[in-house]
């Protein structure tokens, strides 16, 4: 599935949204965090804290014990900071 | 609710006060305007000077999530208009970000709307702001403030 990033995690991972192989069993947004830090250490480094995480599926917001299916849009971003 | 609900999610820059004007133009029948323009800021959270500041967003997400926020004020209060404007991109030191515009009957509910929108716009738009300065880029930090202000309108 396609999972996509915004601001630091973006520009720290080097890449706006990458292809996941979402293994099977995961199906919320923490088993998929679960899954995406074995990708590199990049990827562990980046979503170690999850208290500063923040995602949407489907471009709305979602708590990380959220599920979701593989043919939603995901996306990691830290909290916001418009206005 | 009997005038128009509008927002734009734009690059471009915009002018408050020709918008002030045609906002005022569309509300005939409005007792009270109330306005709010945010600048950047010619320095970051630690006082130094910042020369731009660029604004990521969730293109798609933005647009959704500013658009409900102008219709949970509508719902909220009485008014006769709303207009919510936010830039992303590229903004120079000085300029507009923001815009927020309510028109109603009597100055509190266009007072007290445009405060919500503010806050919601805060904590609810998936925007990211990165400063730029001399010693080079750096995100921001969300802000505790922010959410505790915010929360007053649960």
């Amino acid at each position: 599935m396609r999972v996509r990033y915004f601001a630091w995690l973006r520009s720290r991972l080097n890449r706006a949204e990458e292809d996941v192989a979402v293994p099977a069993g995961v199906t919320t947004l923490n088993g998929l965090l679960d899954h995406l830090i074995t990708l590199s250490p990049g990827h562990a480094a980046v979503f170690a804290d999850r208290t500063i995480l923040r995602a949407a599926i489907n471009q709305v917001f979602a708590d990380l014990d959220s599920a979701f299916t593989p043919t939603d849009e995901v996306a990691f971003f830290p909290p916001v900071t418009g206005g | 609710m009997s005038g128009s609900i509008a927002s734009r999610v734009q690059a471009e820059p915009f002018e408050p006060g020709a918008e002030l004007a045609r906002f005022t133009k569309a509300a005939p029948g409005a007792g009270a305007i109330v306005s709010f323009t945010g600048l950047v800021r010619g320095e970051d959270h630690a006082g130094r000077a910042l020369t731009a500041m660029t604004l990521e967003h969730y293109p798609g997400m933005t647009e959704a999530q500013v658009h409900a926020m102008t219709e949970e004020a509508a719902r909220r209060w009485s008014l006769l208009s709303v207009l919510v404007i936010h830039r992303f991109g590229r903004l120079e030191a000085g300029a507009p970000i923001v815009f927020v515009a309510t028109a109603s009957p009597h100055r509190r509910a266009a007072f007290e709307a445009a405060d919500f929108l503010m806050d919601w716009l805060k904590t609810k738009a998936p925007f990211w702001k990165l400063e730029e300065g001399a010693e080079g880029a750096e995100w921001v930090a969300a802000k505790a403030e922010d959410d505790q202000a915010a929360a007053r309108w649960r």
